[in-house]
């Protein structure tokens, strides 16, 4: 047995309580919610930073690049007095102030630029670096580009980016807090999408867990959205409904083996209990236990004929369907009738096309059948007729009508016909069990169909009964 | 014969083995599936008769199964409080020859009993068969009394032949009609007799010896000698 489930939305304390939380399909759904959206603000933030903070990185390299390549033209094309000139030349020009250059010679001697020593780190092998420097007594943050001019003199060109380090750090500071806004964001959303999940469920849950206690009578409440959920609570209702009927199924057949076998049973049962009490001879007693068994036998049959019905009804039987012509198998009915007809004075016309396909279980129609011209040869006067008739109005659909000439049914005791043990009072000198038309109608459920009793011919005086087997209606 | 009856209801063991001694048989009975698996596996039986629910771990279907693995054909007749068509099938599936529901009559299991034991030689397929004046071809599909034709319908002449093929043993009307017409239900009336008595009116009547008997509470015979 597994332990009864949590009632919903009541708190669960302690680890099991979170466990459970964290188990929870709402749960998940809502966390894969959760990265989803920190993943989307994660890829945005990326192209921002790569857009601006990026570009402004690559531009200033683009400026120290074309400013460098300047000087070593300069170099080659009149050496280090014309590099010294360009450089006086281009501070002198800066009006932003934000160039850096730094000429020495082979000594170490400044020939010409704004920084105060040669900046540490920063070597021709490695020529881009980042860092701090000295430029005229104040400490700014620089990018610079290092180079060897000819042999010994050695050159550093850069750019002061104090104020794109601002830029920068403003749109981190930026991001960060987008970031946490993002998170916030996609916590609530979570939160909402668990709690809309459950909700939606809750309905479909709550019925689940009353049908559970034993209330069949409950359904899911479908909502007008139509959506998934509905759908589900809809097939959750159709289940329902078919077990609910099912369950009337067997109560029914509990409820025929509690009135209408124990009917037999006591009057076997009395029967031998008077021929053993009595004064009875030898073949008395034996009569009264030939009688008893006969009886008993009776009993079996009903008995049989019950559980075959409820096997119809709950659909167990569909184990033996398979595709069948029902033409051989009218055929042999008609046959196998036909010998009692012919000694009741009686005759079974056929009357069906070359082919009827169907998927079926071959013995439960053959019975189905039987029963049908079992029942039109009872009530049939020597002389009449028995017509048992298929056809196909339309695909998928398939009418067996068997047609007696007898006095047909009442009305009202037609609708009660095929109820179990259910007899009609003209019907009741005849033998019989009253289960004969339960099976056909069950056999014909089983099989998507339907039975429908009417007069044959109305308005006569022997209106005869037509009961037809209309398969694949439902 | 040599009979194994494998049943845990010691009422019902009881009541198949005195009927079956007293027609003439030897019966051998285990109470549990284990046991009857053992006797079934060491010694020869013409027949096993099976309940389907056994106590002892191994029931009726797997039991057949092991004998029929280790190349066992003794026939087994299952009996069995199961009746769903599912259940029938699986005994007959797992290697069962017939089936029969309970409760049942003794008359009905003695016959289908005997049937199962002494079932027709398939290697040599008869053409004719023949019961006192009364010949049947198979070939030619014709019925011969004394040497007199008689006019026989399809089914008529199955039924025939198929008593005619069990001569001598009783045919109970639900075997009749499982293995003449070849349907698995109940009738509700007594049709079986009809086509019997309909038969019996064409090779009897006019004739000094019946040939087609009824046996009381059981089915039907036919045989040369009143």
């Amino acid at each position: 047995m597994s332990p009864p489930p949590y009632p919903l939305g009541a708190p669960a304390g302690g680890w099991e309580g979170l466990l459970r939380f964290l188990r929870s399909a709402g749960f998940r759904f809502a966390l894969l919610f959760a990265g989803i959206f920190i993943g989307a603000a994660a890829l945005f933030a990326l192209v921002l930073w790569y857009a601006t903070a990026g570009s402004l990185d690559r531009q200033t390299d683009a400026a120290i690049r074309t400013d460098a390549l300047g000087l070593i033209e300069r170099w080659r094309e009149a050496g280090p007095g014309a590099v010294t000139e360009a450089i006086a030349d281009r501070l002198a020009s800066d009006v932003e102030g934000t160039a850096i250059y730094l000429l020495l010679d082979a000594n170490g001697v400044r020939l010409a630029g704004n920084l105060d020593r040669w900046p540490p780190d920063v070597s021709p092998e490695a020529p881009w670096s980042f860092g701090a420097v000295q430029r005229e007594g104040s400490r700014i943050d620089a990018r610079l580009y290092a180079l060897l001019l000819g042999e010994r003199h050695s050159l550093v060109v850069g750019r002061d980016v104090e104020e794109k380090q601002a830029l920068r750090t403003l749109l981190a500071e930026g991001l960060a807090w987008a970031a946490v806004a993002a998170s916030f964001v996609a916590l609530v959303g979570a939160a909402v999408l668990r709690r809309a999940v459950e909700q939606r469920l809750r309905p479909a849950t709550l019925t689940a867990q009353a049908i559970a206690a034993g209330d069949l009578s409950r359904r899911v409440p479908i909502s007008t959205r139509i959506d998934e959920f509905d759908r589900l609570g809809e097939s959750m209702n159709d289940m329902l409904e078919r077990i609910d009927r099912l369950m009337d199924g067997v109560r029914g057949v509990s409820d025929s083996i509690a009135h209408d076998l124990r009917t037999p049973i006591a009057r076997a049962r009395a029967k031998l209990e008077e021929a053993l009490g009595g004064q009875a001879d030898a073949e008395a007693l034996r009569m009264a236990m030939e009688q008893g068994i006969a009886d008993l036998d009776h009993i079996t049959r009903v008995f049989g004929a019950l559980l075959r019905i409820a096997e119809a009804e709950a659909g167990a039987r569909r184990a033996a369907f398979a595709p069948l012509d029902l033409v051989p198998l009218l055929a042999d009915v008609a046959e196998f009738y036909g010998a009692v007809a012919e000694s009741g004075g009686q005759a079974i016309a056929i009357d069906v096309p070359p082919r009827l396909d169907v998927v079926g279980d071959r013995d439960l129609l053959a019975q189905a059948v039987g029963n049908l011209v079992d029942n039109a040869l009872k009530f049939t006067p020597p002389g009449g007729q028995v017509r048992i008739t298929a056809r196909a109005p339309a695909r998928e659909r398939i009418d067996i009508i068997v047609e007696d000439s007898g006095p047909g049914l009442l009305p009202p005791d037609r609708a009660r016909a095929g109820e179990r043990f259910f007899r009609a009072d003209a019907s009741r000198g005849t033998p019989g069990s009253g289960l004969g038309l339960s099976l056909v109608r069950a056999v014909a459920y089983l099989h998507g169909g339907d039975l429908v009793l009417e007069d044959a011919t109305p308005g006569a005086a022997l209106p005869g009964l037509r009961a037809s087997i209309r398969l694949g209606l439902a | 014969m040599r009979i194994l009856l494998v049943e845990d209801d010691a009422e019902v063991a009881r009541f198949v083995r005195k009927g079956l001694a007293e027609a003439g048989h030897n019966v051998e009975h285990a109470a549990n599936g284990r046991d009857g698996l053992f006797l079934a596996a060491s010694e020869s039986f013409d027949i096993l008769v099976l309940d389907r629910m056994l106590p002892g771990g191994v029931d009726g279907v797997r039991l057949v199964e092991t004998l029929r693995a280790q190349g066992n054909r003794t026939p087994v007749l299952f009996l069995s409080a199961l009746s769903a068509v599912d259940e029938r099938v699986k005994g007959l599936k797992a290697g069962g020859d017939d089936y029969l529901v309970k409760p049942f009559a003794f008359a009905e299991l003695l016959a289908r009993v005997e049937v199962l034991a002494r079932r027709p030689t398939m290697d040599a397929p008869a053409t004719r068969l023949k019961i006192a004046d009364l010949e049947m071809d198979l070939l030619a599909r014709s019925v011969t009394r004394a040497g007199k034709r008689i006019e026989i319908q399809p089914r008529e002449f199955r039924l025939l032949e198929h008593l005619l093929r069990h001569a001598g043993q009783v045919v109970t009307r639900t075997m009749l009609l499982e293995k003449v017409w070849d349907y698995h239900f109940d009738p509700q009336t007594n049709v079986i007799d009809v086509h019997v008595s309909r038969l019996r009116q064409k090779i009897d009547k006019g004739f000094d010896k019946p040939l087609i008997h009824t046996v009381r509470n059981a089915g039907y015979m036919i045989r040369a000698e009143a």
